[in-house]
């Protein structure tokens, strides 16, 4: 869903909080929305308007799983999102942030 | 999750990805293949006020970082300026330079700042070869450059190389003077366009170069940047990263000095003149509601192209390659691998090509700056500027 770099084997932990890298932009696209980070000057896409919601409730859900339950995902597309954050945390786009 | 993201991208986007700016036809060098034929300033350029007009409009836009070019942008007094003015908007800025104004501590201050990369041009990875392309002495000034911006500890500057049949066998040189100051190799393709339209035939690499490339290219993946320049070369086999598409008005466009846009930063002609952003509505409206870029954004045909068995991986091609060579647009590229360009080329022999729009260059060939005294007498040449910047508004002014 994302691309750049490839999704690396360890899981992604989806009960803990997570948040957009301070120096990542968004835009939203028809498809989805572009990310480019200022730091690594890299761009990667969000191929769904559904994964563009949970990036931008990250920040304020107390956990990704959460997050993903916000933007109406069903347990069974949960796999697939999880390797998507994954990625995204891969390459910086999404990084952990410590519980309120 | 519908579309692949090419396709995606094949329809248009609500703001470039990637947005080319040549900020003046201004430039110390007059290398032989510029795609702007650079070297006089036009009178008519952005303004300062007007060139933050449009970085406003990009910050609107969430256009994330332009490329910054020309000409020679750094010989642009508020040139400067308008990178900070840029990047504290948060776009972020990529300027092309040959190197002349990167001194020391100019390489300081960009090294400090995380939203500027730096671009240095080179086309040989000696002076030989560098010199006969961008001129005598401009090795010379793009290594001094890199030596300052490694020195300044400026990490991962790119450098920039064009290649050519003369330096298409000095890959791995230009591989280890960009390993030597930490920055990263990026290679694009020659164009006939602008000046390199007179020089293409010479100068664009052979078959054999092309496939030696194409191999190279494979083995170092994502070490060596490409601007996606080199897709048609995907009709080789495997696609070399990146998008593989022209972005040509869908993901990618080009405003010019004077605030033209065009499609793409090498297709400068009419045909391909998208609107001003001097215009009602600005750049937005350019590149919304263009008639030229609604066309670009509409399902293309891949003409004769179309019963190729590679034509899914190199959709035909340069659309500006095609355009400048006299070929159609929905054919073959002058350099498809599969040697289809050759024949096209051949069929349309002789017959007239689209010349580039608007020139630029040098009357004659820039020399180097040498101090003495002016020559004695008013002659008839001295009333005459022999640069359009060199114009005073109240030149032949006489009370």
């Amino acid at each position: 869903m994302s691309t750049d770099a490839p999704p690396r084997a360890a899981g992604f932990d989806l009960d803990r909080p997570w948040q957009l890298h301070p120096q990542v932009s968004v835009r939203p696209e028809r498809f989805g929305a572009l990310l480019y980070h200022f730091g690594t000057r890299r761009l990667s896409f969000l191929k769904s308007p559904a994964l563009l919601t949970v990036v931008r409730e990250l920040g304020d859900a107390p956990s990704a799983r959460e997050a993903c339950r916000r933007a109406g995902l069903t347990p069974a597309e949960l796999p697939a999102y999880a390797t998507a954050l994954q990625t995204l945390a891969s390459s910086q786009m999404i990084r952990p942030r410590e519980p309120a | 999750m519908t579309l692949p993201l090419v396709e995606q991208f094949q329809y248009g986007l609500d703001a470039p990805i990637c947005l080319t700016w040549e900020l003046t036809y201004a430039c110390n060098l007059a290398c032989v293949h510029c795609l702007s034929s650079s070297g006089r300033r036009d009178p008519r350029e952005l303004t300062t006020a007007e060139c933050r007009a449009v970085i406003d409009e990009l910050e609107r836009m969430q256009v994330f970082y332009v490329n910054i070019g020309g000409g020679e942008p750094t010989v642009r007094p508020d040139f400067w300026d308008l990178v900070d003015y840029a990047t504290a908007h948060r776009v972020g800025v990529k300027f092309s330079t040959n190197g002349i104004k990167i001194t020391p501590e100019r390489a300081e201050s960009l090294a400090a700042s995380d939203y500027v990369d730096v671009q240095i041009s080179l086309d040989g990875a000696t002076a030989e070869v560098n010199d006969k392309i961008r001129g005598p002495g401009s090795y010379a000034t793009a290594l001094r450059a890199m030596q300052n911006l490694a020195q300044a500890g400026f990490k991962g500057f790119k450098i920039s190389v064009v290649v050519t049949r003369q330096n298409a066998g000095q890959l791995d040189d230009f591989m280890a003077i960009a390993e030597r100051f930490g920055a990263q190799l990026r290679l694009t393709r020659l164009r006939p366009s602008g000046r390199g339209a007179d020089v293409w035939d010479e100068l664009h690499p052979t078959a054999s170069q092309q496939r030696q490339l194409y191999d190279w290219l494979v083995a170092r993946g994502e070490q060596v940047l490409t601007g996606d320049s080199f897709f048609h070369l995907a009709a080789y086999g495997d696609p070399l990263p990146g998008l593989n598409l022209c972005g040509a008005g869908r993901v990618v466009c080009l405003i010019d000095p004077v605030g033209d846009v065009y499609a793409c930063p090498f297709a400068i002609h009419e045909n391909f003149l998208a609107g001003n952003v001097r215009g009602p509505g600005g750049f937005a409206s350019v590149w919304r509601d263009s008639e030229l870029f609604a066309g670009l954004r509409r399902p293309q045909t891949g003409g004769v192209c179309q019963s190729c068995s590679a034509y899914d991986s190199c959709r035909g091609g340069c659309m500006a390659a095609k355009f400048f060579t006299g070929l159609p647009l929905d054919g073959p590229d002058p350099e498809c691998v599969k040697g289809h360009g050759e024949r096209a080329l051949a069929a349309v022999g002789g017959a007239p090509v689209p010349r580039p729009f608007g020139n630029h260059s040098h009357r004659s060939r820039p020399v180097p700056v040498t101090i003495g005294r002016r020559p004695a007498g008013p002659g008839p040449a001295r009333h005459r500027p022999d640069r359009a910047c060199d114009e005073n508004p109240l030149a032949g002014f006489r009370p």
